[in-house]
């Protein structure tokens, strides 16, 4: 093939490509000739590998990029090769664009320049004159997969878990091909979920098996001899033996793509400008030329390098790739105490969701502690039945079941807990009680066991006042669902010492959770926003704001749900009590609402049926008023209440940074990365500014 | 209770391409436990017909039993190749005659009627393993003069032979090992290495995945007169050389054997029916002496003679050696019943992956010789062994 200089590559100076970003980490495009099997020939197969090991993947920066053009025009203009093939270093495939290249970015132009080169790059896989292979031997993402999708056919380890387009989540569109190959492969409908649909899903991930099927990879081959095996299927290929037959893409794109779109909407409802783009590129995929469509890729890419939700994404990713891997503040590790026994006191549903997370994750003995005979049999019969699902799953084996199920014990008395290095209490959120518990377990327990509270608004430091050890209690508050939720608030209290704070931390990484250090200070970060932001809404709907604009006020947020959905997660009872604590240190900002307190009198746990219409009866309680806002002043008042709260909250020192508030309300409450959390939202709509006379963060 | 011995039947084999050892070798990035596993896939994908749950034993050789040869390799290969859990596995040692003892041992057990069908090979990564590393010998070998010091490196053994059998000159060897080169570089051409090699994915982090699918040592291109001017590293003016010498190899090798009523059962096709074996022990400081006790034991206990062996695949550890044994049994240095299809000389002997290469080759030249009824497969041991197994044509 000719190098193809008609498609107007005189932008392309490499030489100032590639002093763009003199810090990238090069992946190599390492070109060796393999003989193939069966007498096919020669094929040139392109490792990639950067030179480090799977913990730091395979990406592509501008360097990266021009070395893999290098390798492809080397192999393009040779007559004694019957293919190309490409694959990875160990475990790694390719994990696409390097994302501090995005960071970079200062013009249009450069924003531009990402994209054509891209394109330029990996569309000579499809252009070679000759069948191009990938062998995807690990991980592929993003820009990896593009590179894939060029290639005329692509193997795949059985033993890959991460196939997936994570681009919509970060803001960005697959722009190296992927919106125009992936629906002309697999179809529009399969094409988005792919797209769109899951990297909105908590960034879900395709299988190797699930890719197979959905024909992302005409061959699947065990990871033991992967390699050898993908080599003599290409071979075979080669010679005809193999016809790689594909399923005929004539779904109803229109369909596909007004299905993307509702979903879409009804998660976002506009509030982030990618995954649209996204659903724009595929519909017109249909019809688009390969110029054409890759034209309209770099378009897309370089609108969305330049916008302020990528930006906010990056940030937020960056926040749960590392902040979130070591919490500020955390005492040297080293001060940690052995966690080698737990208990658990109370055996409701939260007590047994947390002691069945400790018995996997700790792989210790869990003792959970009941007054009552017969909450406690349900309370470890629970744990007992959540292992004996997994197990029947085949999430666990029956071995590990047993293992399981054998730590998990229950006590009518805190003498179990003599032993015990870690105890933690979910019982009723009442200080009285607390304390009493508190006091009880101190009594059986050693002095250098660390006393844990999984209180949601309750204060440690009086908690932990009349304990002879006070300084070995720490909040320790989980998110519901335990199993899901990644975040652990780790409250420490006036007294609480480095050691225990070191402890805390140390099993919440074992839980395989996120721990932000927080101070002890009502409702710590989550639930003080949640209270205020819903306490606000709330609030408009006492003054008189109909329920509906009241509830849809935030949708141009794309928050995960709408408030009052959010309220019936939560519960509207806790809800209450959250929020008259919230009241009660802070009675100006935090009101406590007629309407939600006649709500709970009422005894209705739900505002919507199961059919999702608002329950009439709770209808009928939420009207009457006289001051009703628009929609536009509801979002408003909330979202300044936000940066009022915040603003207080880091001058009070609850945690570190904003940095930490963005984290937690990520994490905690699922914000999502098109806000960045909350402050670079702030700060860029200028409501930080407006309510705090300076924005959150530089 | 009396029993009847089984009949076991050499069904198939496969093998690695051999690499040359070392930092520059093929193999020099990739793990010798991995390259067993793929002999062991590539043997059941070959053999459809036999159900894995049927295998009784994987057995193993490796003269290094550390590293990425330890693990009780037999039984680990077993488990990083995905057979099924019920498969038991283990290692076994005769150094260079492993692989051979691997499969006369699982023999025994599938003749005994404890296992119907097994895999027996062998690995040696000897760029990893590098020969005597890691081993501590018993100084009471040299301080109760139990063996000459000679002994315990083979290719002083092999001068050693030179010196008791003077007719075996350093030209001779040349020529012998020049026959091998010449032999294996034909055999290659006409396709007949190649069908039972498996390919093997090669990583080097320099040059990115390859993919070894022929023999890394043959020379096709060697001349009397390059082999005449090699150094002779185990003694000054000796006749040794690298050149008349099976060099430093990685490779692995495997084959199925099974019980013939089990193989006619599950219609596998047997190629060579395991008539018997022995092993003899002689002084270690003419190991390469020992193929001729034991070739003798075992045609004498069959009632043979060499006259009856159509096929010999001797190992060439050393062209000494296999010259020593040619001029014990009276057959010429060019016969064409020996090696014809070349030997380690030219193709590497990865020490204890070898003996099973030597079955592998023994098999092939069978179905192009239907004629023949007996084949051999003999091989000297380090520290004064021999091994030789008698096989039965089936092609006939």
């Amino acid at each position: 093939m000719p190098e193809p200089a008609d498609r107007g590559e005189q932008w392309l100076d490499e030489s100032v490509i590639t002093a763009l970003y003199p810090a990238e980490v090069v992946t190599k495009a390492l070109v060796r000739d393999v003989q193939l099997p069966y007498g096919a020939g020669t094929m040139a197969l392109i490792t990639l590998d950067n030179g480090h090991d799977y913990t730091r993947p395979n990406t592509f920066g501008p360097v990266s990029l021009i070395a893999l053009r290098h390798a492809l025009q080397e192999v393009a203009v040779r007559s004694d090769i019957a293919a190309v093939g490409l694959t990875g270093k160990p475990f790694i495939f390719a994990t696409g664009a390097d994302l501090a290249v995005a960071k970079l970015i200062e013009s249009r132009d450069q924003a531009l320049a990402v994209g054509r080169l891209g394109h330029d790059v990996f569309r000579r896989l499809g252009e070679l004159g000759m069948p191009s292979f990938a062998f995807v031997n690990g991980a592929a993402l993003g820009g990896g997969l593009e590179l894939a999708l060029h290639c005329s056919y692509r193997t795949i380890s059985s033993d890959v878990t991460a196939v997936a387009f994570p681009e919509c989540l970060l803001g960005l569109v697959p722009g190296w091909g992927g919106t125009y190959l992936l629906p002309r492969l697999i179809g529009p409908a399969q094409a988005l979920k792919v797209i769109v649909e899951n990297p909105l899903s908590q960034n879900r991930m395709l299988r190797a098996s699930e890719a197979h099927a959905l024909g992302i990879a005409d061959a699947i081959f065990d990871p033991a001899d992967f390699l050898a095996e993908s080599l003599r299927w290409a071979a075979r290929v080669l010679t005809a033996e193999v016809t790689v037959t594909r399923a005929a893409v004539e779904e109803n794109w229109d369909q596909a793509v007004g299905m993307a779109r509702f979903l879409t909407d009804g998660k976002l409802h506009g509030a982030a400008p990618a995954p649209y783009r996204a659903i724009e590129l595929v519909a017109a995929a249909r019809g688009s030329s390969r110029e054409e469509a890759f034209t309209a890729e770099d378009e897309a890419l370089a609108d969305l390098l330049l916008s302020d939700e990528m930006d906010a994404a990056l940030y937020a990713f960056d926040l749960t790739q590392k902040r979130a891997r070591k919490a500020v503040g955390a005492p040297d590790g080293s001060l940690a105490r052995p966690v080698t026994k737990v208990g658990v006191v109370g055996a409701g549903l939260m007590a047994a969701q947390i002691a069945l997370l400790f018995a996997r994750r700790l792989e210790v003995p869990v003792v959970l502690t009941d007054l009552d005979q017969t909450r406690l049999d349900a309370g470890v019969g629970h744990v007992h039945g959540e292992i004996a699902k997994l197990a029947a799953r085949g999430r666990i084996a029956p071995d590990a079941a047993a293992r399981l199920t054998g730590l998990v014990t229950g006590s009518l008395t805190k003498d179990a807990f003599a032993d015990a290095d870690f105890v933690i209490e979910a019982v009723f959120e009442e200080m009285g009680v607390k304390q009493r518990v508190f006091a009880e377990v101190e009594a059986a327990v050693r002095p250098d066991c660390v006393l844990a509270t999984n209180t949601s608004s309750l204060s440690v430091t009086e908690m932990a006042a009349e304990l002879a050890h006070p300084e070995r209690v720490v909040g320790f508050h989980f998110f519901n669902p335990v199993a899901m939720m990644p975040l652990i608030e780790v409250a420490r209290a006036a007294g609480t010492d480095e050691a225990s704070i070191a402890t805390a931390l140390a099993v919440g990484k074992a839980l395989k959770k996120n721990c932000v250090l927080v101070k002890d200070s009502p409702a710590f970060v989550v639930n003080r926003l949640l209270t205020r932001f819903l306490g606000e809404v709330i609030g408009c709907v006492d003054e008189g704001t109909p329920f509906d604009v009241a509830e849809h006020a935030t949708d141009p947020l794309g928050l995960p749900m709408p408030p009052f959905l959010l309220l019936q997660l939560v519960g509207p009872a806790v809800a209450l009590h959250v929020a008259e604590t919230l009241h009660a240190a802070y009675p100006d900002r935090f009101a406590t609402s007629p309407k939600l307190r006649a709500l709970v009198e009422s005894g209705h746990t739900a505002i919507y049926g199961p059919d999702f219409k608002v329950d009439e009866a709770v209808a009928a309680l939420l009207e009457g008023g006289d001051h009703p806002s628009t929609a536009e002043q509801v979002r408003e008042r909330a979202l300044e209440a936000l940066a009022e709260e915040i603003a207080l909250m880091l001058e009070e020192a609850v945690v570190a940074a904003p940095e930490d508030i963005d984290l937690c309300m990520i994490l905690g409450a699922g914000w999502p990365f098109h806000l960045g959390g909350i402050t670079p939202y702030l700060d860029r709509t200028g409501i930080a500014e407006k309510v705090t006379g300076a924005s959150f963060r530089p | 209770m009396p029993r009847t011995a089984r009949d076991v039947v050499f069904v198939d084999g496969v093998r690695t391409p051999f690499g040359k050892a070392g930092p520059n070798g093929l193999y020099a990035e990739t793990r010798a436990d991995d390259m067993i596993v793929s002999v062991i896939r590539e043997l059941v994908r070959r053999n459809p017909a036999l159900s894995p749950e049927r295998l009784g034993e994987v057995a193993i050789a490796a003269t290094t039993q550390t590293g990425d040869q330890g693990l009780t390799i037999g039984r680990s290969a077993a488990v990083l190749a995905g057979l099924p859990r019920s498969v038991p596995g283990y290692a076994i040692d005769r150094m260079c005659a492993g692989a051979m003892t691997a499969v006369t041992t699982a023999s025994g057990s599938i003749a005994l009627g404890a296992t119907d069908a097994a895999i027996a090979g062998g690995v040696e990564h000897m760029g990893h393993h590098p020969m005597g590393s890691a081993v501590d010998p018993n100084p009471r070998f040299l301080s109760e003069r139990l063996v000459d010091p000679s002994a315990l490196v083979m290719g002083s053994t092999a001068e050693n032979l030179h010196d008791r059998f003077p007719a075996i000159t350093r030209a001779r060897a040349d020529a012998y090992a020049l026959a091998s080169q010449r032999k294996v570089a034909a055999a290659y051409a006409a396709g007949r290495i190649q069908p039972d090699l498996v390919p093997v994915a090669v990583r080097s982090a320099e040059r990115g995945w390859g993919l070894a699918t022929a023999d890394e040592p043959p020379r096709p291109d060697t001349t009397i007169k390059a082999l005449a001017a090699l150094k002779t590293p185990f003694r000054p003016h000796g006749r040794v050389t690298a050149g008349n010498s099976a060099g430093l190899n990685d490779g692995a090798t495997g084959c199925l054997i099974a019980a013939q009523d089990v193989a006619a059962e599950l219609g596998l096709d047997a190629r060579m029916r395991l008539v018997d074996f022995g092993f003899a022990g002689v002084d270690p400081e003419v190991m390469g002496i020992g193929p001729v006790p034991a070739t003798e034991t075992v045609l004498a206990r069959n009632d043979l003679t060499m006259d009856d062996i159509g096929l010999i695949e001797i190992n060439e550890a050393f062209a000494v050696q296999v010259l020593a044994f040619l001029d014990h049994f009276k057959i010429d240095d060019d016969d064409p019943r020996v090696n014809p299809w070349g030997g380690a000389i030219a193709l590497g002997h990865p020490l204890a992956s070898s003996g099973v290469r030597l079955m592998i080759q023994l098999a092939r030249e069978f179905a192009e010789h239907p004629d023949v009824r007996y084949g051999l497969t003999t091989m000297c041991v380090g520290l004064g062994m021999g091994g030789t197994v008698l096989w039965e044509n089936l092609n006939a």
